[in-house]
């Protein structure tokens, strides 16, 4: 149980397509320092899966992100990071994106709370 | 079955009160987590029931934010890069809080807005679409706001996870290991208490018999004296039985002093 220190006002992350990232920055989440550090990624079909993992894996170890959201279908590529990671904080929320509908079924989350359960 | 598991210890009444304090003590730890994993398990199920539930708002939501991002994006043009690129500093961030339940930390996030858009983003759709931009940007706001929800729900739900099981473990462990193992020592310590009492009883019954036959002894020799002193007046009565008693007496008496 051990939580890592996060500084008062964390972050959140986003790793999506083009559309999702557009629109949590309107929103306001996006952040840059000034080593050009970000903390979301856009995804398109020429980024690669390893940029995907650097990413993934910068985010869960930074200090000042508290929550991750990563659409759907960018899970789906890393998907066996997101399936060994267990610690608590950064929390990853895995969300729809525009051309790919929501899948519960995928949701990493979901198939353990679907596990607890045991109903359909 | 009690030969094996139970702790190695010498049997002495010490040793009884002993383990019957740390059963009492293992019983009452069994309770107090019975009691915590139970208290756990409710709050955790009605986690799983909102989580449930708010996973599946949040497709709508997002739809939602994408058609009017999507709008945006047909009144004003694709703007994506100049927002992409026009990132400074965030002004929707989470604060975390804990809440304690049954002595687990549960972290909670709650939403904090400085309220104003950053001047970059400000100057985004100022040519045209500017009222699409901004309701896509309310919208996305809202959807920031149920995904913050969604995800203090998710760390709720991973924590207690994890909390519930390490409980039920331990209460496992205390009613399957270590109560059977202290039930069993002390039945071995009360069994073998209970053989050393007969056995001291035993050897106090031995102790007395052989004082008694000692006894009986010595009175048989007297007997045997004052008869020898009044020889000078036998008796007609028992002769026969008096002299088989003489010498069956005089045997033993040799057997026991010489």
């Amino acid at each position: 149980m051990a939580t890592k220190n996060i500084t008062e006002n964390a972050l959140v992350a986003v790793i999506g397509d083009e559309d999702i990232v557009t629109g949590f920055l309107l929103a306001g989440v996006g952040q840059k320092d000034k080593k050009k550090n970000e903390n979301f990624l856009v995804v398109d079909n020429k980024t690669s899966q390893s940029k995907i993992e650097q990413a993934f894996k910068s985010f869960t170890t930074r200090h000042d992100i508290a929550i991750i959201m990563i659409s759907q279908k960018v899970a789906d590529e890393i998907r066996y990071l997101i399936d060994e990671y267990n610690q608590v904080i950064p929390t990853i929320l895995e969300i729809p994106s525009k051309d790919h509908p929501y899948d519960p079924t995928k949701d990493s989350i979901m198939m353990k709370v679907k596990r607890m359960t045991g109903s359909d | 079955m009690s030969g094996k598991n139970r702790l190695n210890i010498f049997p002495t009444r010490m040793a009884l009160t002993l383990m019957k304090i740390k059963f009492k003590g293992a019983a009452t730890g069994h309770s107090l987590l019975k009691k915590k994993s139970d208290a756990l398990t409710m709050r955790f199920r009605k986690i799983l029931a909102h989580i449930v539930e708010n996973k599946q708002l949040m497709g709508t939501t997002m739809r939602d934010a994408s058609f009017s991002l999507a709008a945006a994006k047909y009144a004003a043009g694709d703007f994506s890069n100049s927002v992409i690129e026009n990132v400074t500093t965030a002004n929707i961030s989470v604060r975390m809080t804990t809440e304690n339940v049954a002595g687990v930390h549960l972290p909670t996030f709650e939403k904090l807005s400085e309220g104003t858009i950053s001047t970059t983003q400000e100057l985004t759709g100022l040519s045209k679409g500017g009222q699409q931009i901004n309701k896509s940007r309310e919208s996305h706001i809202k959807a920031v706001e149920a995904l913050i929800a969604l995800a203090s729900l998710q760390t709720a739900f991973i924590t207690l996870d994890e909390v519930i099981k390490i409980t039920n473990r331990r209460v496992n462990a205390i009613e399957y290991v270590v109560k059977p193992r202290l039930e069993n020592t002390i039945n071995y310590i009360i069994t073998e208490l209970d053989e050393s009492e007969r056995e001291e009883f035993y050897r106090l019954k031995k102790v007395q018999g052989k004082k008694k036959k000692d006894m009986k002894a010595k009175e048989n020799q007297k007997a045997l004296d004052l008869e020898q002193a009044s020889m000078t007046t036998p008796t007609q009565l028992h002769p026969v039985k008096v002299k088989s008693m003489i010498e069956d007496e005089d045997e033993e008496k040799e057997l026991l002093y010489e």
